[in-house]
Order: C-alpha cells, then structure tokens, then sequence
C-alpha cells in the first residue's frame, strides 16, 4: 500500500538529486537547465501527493501554475543561453569567470 | 467574480494592458519617434498612481478589502508600497532614457520587461495566497532574468544574466518545495487560512518548520542576505547601468512585502522559529557587506555589497516580530531605494563615450568638474553610511530601536559597529570627490529632465532626513493593527 510518506520521500529524492546535480556539475549549462527542471517536477510530486492525501484541489491547480512557468523559464533560460554562447562560444560552466571580486 | 474584484485590481489591470499596448505600438513605430514609448510608459506609471491613490483617499488610509477567492489583498501596506514603487519606477524611466540613448540601446524592450517586472511587483505586494506569491515571484524573476542580458553583445552581461538565472531559480525551487511542506501541514494556500491553521492545536510540528526552513532559504536568496548573496556582486557589475539601476531600486520592495506576507501573515506563530533564523541571517549580512564592500574598486560591486548589508537591516527589522520592526523595516526599504535610484543615476551620468563610469577613479574630482551633482552624490554617500540629519541615519536607527525594545542587545550592538566600519567605504568616495583632482576633462552634460529627477532625488534624501515625521508616521500605520 502506497502512503503518503512514500511519495514525499520520492518528491525529497528528486530535489535532492537535482541540488547536487546543480553544485556537482562542472561541465555544462545545460545540465544546470535540466536540474532546475527537475527541481520543479520534485515539487510538483510533492503538491500533487498533499492534494491527494488532504482531498483539496488546490495543490493540483498550483501543479498546472508551477508546470506553465517552468515552460517560460525553460524558454528565457535557453535564450540567455544561446546568447552566452554567441559571445563566448563556450557554455562551460566553469569558463563562466569574468565577473569576481 | 463581481465587478469589485476588478476595481480592487484595477492599478495591476491598467498596467498590464499599458505594458501589452508599448509592445504593439513599438511595430508601428519608426527609429526616430521612440521617444513616445518614454511618454508611454511614463504615462503609465503616473496615471497607475492615481488609481491606486483613489482608493487610499476613499477608505481614509484603514482599508482591507481581499479579491479574487482571497487571493488578492488591497491594505494600506501595500497602497504605500506600491504608490513609492511607481515613483522610483518613473525617476528610473527618466535616469535610464539617457542611459540607453548614449549606448544605442534605446529600445522598446526596456520599457515593456521593466513594466512587466512591475506587475509582478505589484502582484507580489498585493498577494494573499501562496499561489499569487509565486506567481508574482517568477514575472518579476522571469522580466529582470531578461532584463540582465539586455546588451546582447556584452560578454559580461550575459554572464551575469545566466548566473543570475540559475541561482534565482535554484532560489524559487526551495521557496516551491517550502510552500509545498507548509500547504501539506496546513491544508491551504491561503495565508490567512495557513496562519489560522499554524495558531490551532492539531498542526504538524515538524512538517511545518521543515517548510519555514525551506522558505527562509529561498527568500534569503531573493533578498540577496549572506550566504546566499552569491549572484548579486555579478549581476550588479555584469548588467548595464541603466538595467542594474532597476534591479537594485524597485524589486527589494516587494521582496520585502513577500517575507512579511510569508512570515507575519502566513507563519506568525511559529516566529520562535524563524527569528533566530533571521537574525543570523542578517548579522551575517551586515558584516560581510560591509567588510568586503572596502575591498572593492568597481564602484558598481561597491554598491552590490553595500546592498547585501542594507538587506541585513531590513531583515533585522523583522527580528523582533513587532510592528515598530515591520514599520522600521518597510521605512528603511523604501529610503535605501531612493538612495540607491540616485547614487546609479550618478554612474549614469558620470558614463561618457560608450564607457561606463564604474570605477572608483571615475568620481575623482567630481566636485571641480560640477559641484551640484558632487553634492547629490556626497548626499546619498553620508546618508547610506547613516549620518544624522540625512533620511538613511532614520532608517537604521528606527531598526536598531525595534531590535533593542524587542531585548536583542547583540544584534543591535553588531549593527552599529559595522555601519561604522561602512562608513569608511562610504566617506572614500567622498573624499574622491572632493579632494582628488580630475582625470579627466570631459564636460558633464545632462538632459533638463535627468537632471531635474537627480536634483529631485537628492533634495528628498536630505529633504525626507530633516521632515522625516509623515513618511515614518506612514509606515507606522500600516502595521498599528
């Protein structure tokens, strides 16, 4: 029998995964992308499991906000992206130096 | 949905409409008739005053009225708030024209993000629920993500946007994660339903401050409070003048609403839990600020880590949990974005020949080349370092106040000693100013109208300092209930 602390176990995974993913990576942006996606869809799972086991919807209609912004993000994450890559011609992520201090 | 819900929301309406209509008239417009998207926008964030003033002088200041299944709250708060973001956005508009011109990137795109990113403020100051906070959280986000990489040849800006970017939505996914836990342990998205569920006896303890830790991170990041002040040295150097300027001016103040929203409204209860979080938090940021803005020689990341110290002060103002400290709190945001909007419109102006005026050396001699605006900068300068008579020395001493009425001796104590190692800082570009000689010869020319707006700005951080009683009295009131 599935319970509510599995699927929140599930979502905290998730999110975890995706914040060492973001701090481990030294390769390249995308994946930094990928991550932030991931984080998201964690706590997708988590509003999505409450709604369930408290019997509201109110979760479940914030999972359609959260989904249609991680759309728009995703977007303006990848065309700052291209434009990093038009001046840099390199999306490493630890090439990403110029600015410290 | 009645048509009162549309009247309460109706400053957010007209602005989101203005800012769709700049869009479109910018295709019918030809290179050299820009200027009307200026009066446009403008326009817009003058005729949003009034509107919102409508209902401040109907309701006589004391009006609380919810929106849209509660989701939307008009309170004197947010009037003040929102009536102070449309002026500095206007000094922004007027500051940031002649930045744009000068460097050619004078295009309607500035003017349609920044309105934008207004409306999620708005959005922000006015929001009742979890929902409409992050909503509002992310147009703000999302428009000045944009608004970093808006010189799309600059190798620097686009650094600063992408790291801006990650770290920012890094930033949203804890708060998700936070509202997450705190709407299982409650129930509801609704703030005032989420605090009336926290003061009942069968909440979930643990379920609860694992959420407020959550939140506490992801608001800290949005704030820019040590350690999570990463991004905003960067993207203050990274972005152009003009964009920073915005950035640094009017997001804080509705990063300020949302943790009262979040804190008092949402998890008043719990404010054992989160005051000490806080006071970390902004000790933290008072001294790092303060010791690693002395470090710097860009006067733009001068400013970022002097930001991340004013940030501390804010949040020790909610310390204590009294309305003494909100009120402290919401004067100083408001008095560090005047401060702030003048001492970047400075490097505007300082700006020659395509080159920005971000090094310290640049503000040498500034005195012998045009006293009037060495004195408006001078202004700023003693009044972010609190210098009494000058508006920023009420701000800070309204703050340690509430700390020190509320018994936290220590944190009131670390607060003043490191304003004073600011100082320093502070007082070096004064002197830079004022008794070095100039290194260059180069003429300061200004429009009638950014010159108007910088006298304007600095007469109100001297003028705001010496009649300092409405404007204190005003955000007194708003948390008297």
């Amino acid at each position: 029998m599935l319970t509510l602390a599995h699927f929140l176990t599930l979502g905290a995974i998730l999110f975890c995964l995706s914040v060492a993913g973001i701090f481990l990576n030294r390769k390249n942006v995308i994946i930094l992308l990928m991550c932030i996606e991931l984080m998201l869809l964690a706590v997708n799972m988590n509003f999505v499991a409450f709604a369930r086991f408290l019997g509201s919807l109110d979760g479940q209609i914030f999972v359609f906000f959260i989904l249609t912004v991680a759309a728009a993000e995703a977007a303006i994450g990848l065309a700052i992206l291209v434009v990093l890559f038009r001046n840099r011609g390199t999306i490493n992520v630890t090439d990403l130096d110029e600015l410290k201090g | 949905m009645n048509v009162s819900n549309i009247l309460l929301a109706a400053p957010e309406i007209w602005v989101f409409t203005m800012a769709c209509v700049i869009l479109l008239v910018d295709l019918f417009l030809r290179e050299e008739r820009r200027g009307i998207i200026q009066l446009l926008a403008m326009a817009t964030v003058i005729f949003a005053g009034f509107i919102t003033m409508r209902a401040e002088y109907v309701h006589d200041g004391t009006f609380i009225a919810t929106a849209f299944n509660d989701s939307f709250l008009r309170d004197p708060m947010g009037d003040v708030l929102k009536l102070f973001t449309y002026f500095i956005v206007a000094l922004v508009f007027v500051y940031a024209k002649s930045y744009l011109r000068q460097f050619n990137m004078f295009r309607a795109d500035f003017y349609t993000l920044s309105l934008f990113a207004l409306l999620g403020i708005m959005l922000l100051i006015s929001a009742n629920s979890l929902l409409m906070i992050y909503l509002g959280l992310e147009l703000t986000s999302l428009s000045t993500y944009a608004l970093v990489a808006y010189d799309r040849d600059s190798s620097r800006g686009s650094e600063a946007a992408m790291k801006y970017f990650v770290l920012g939505s890094m930033a949203s996914g804890m708060l998700l994660y936070g509202m997450s836990m705190i709407y299982g342990a409650t129930g509801s998205l609704n703030l005032d339903a989420i605090g009336a569920a926290v003061s009942s006896d069968k909440r979930d303890d643990l379920v609860l401050v694992f959420g407020l830790a959550f939140l506490v991170v992801g608001l800290a990041f949005k704030l820019g409070v040590v350690p999570f002040h990463m991004w905003i040295p960067d993207v203050y150097e990274g972005a152009p003048a003009g964009v920073t300027l915005f950035i640094a001016a009017v997001p804080k103040m509705a990063a300020f609403a949302m943790a009262f929203r979040l804190l008092q409204t949402g998890l008043g209860e719990l404010h054992a839990d989160w005051q000490q979080m806080l006071a970390v938090l902004s000790v933290l940021s008072i001294v790092l600020g303060n010791v690693a803005a002395i470090a710097q020689t860009n006067i733009k990341r001068m400013l970022a880590y002097s930001t991340i110290s004013h940030m501390g002060f804010i949040l020790l103002g909610f310390a204590p949990g009294t309305g003494a400290g909100y009120g402290a709190s919401m004067y100083y945001v408001m008095v560090y974005s005047l401060m702030t909007a003048a001492a970047f419109a400075t490097i505007i102006l300082l700006s020659s020949r395509g080159v920005e005026a971000e090094h310290l050396d640049d503000f040498k001699g500034l005195n012998q080349r045009n006293s009037w605006y060495a004195a408006v900068m001078a202004m700023v300068m003693f009044s972010m370092a609190g210098v009494p008579v000058f508006v920023g020395f009420f701000a800070k001493w309204l703050v340690i106040q509430a700390t020190l009425e509320a018994g936290m001796l220590w944190l009131a104590v670390v607060a003043v000693v490191f304003s004073v190692v600011g100082a320093f800082y502070y007082l070096r570009v004064v002197k830079l100013m004022y008794f070095d000689d100039p290194e260059t010869e180069v003429p300061i020319s200004a429009t009638l109208d950014f010159s108007l707006a910088l006298s304007l700005n600095g007469v109100l951080v001297i003028g705001l300092g010496i009649f300092s009683g409405p404007l204190i009295a005003v955000c007194m009131r708003s948390f008297a209930a």
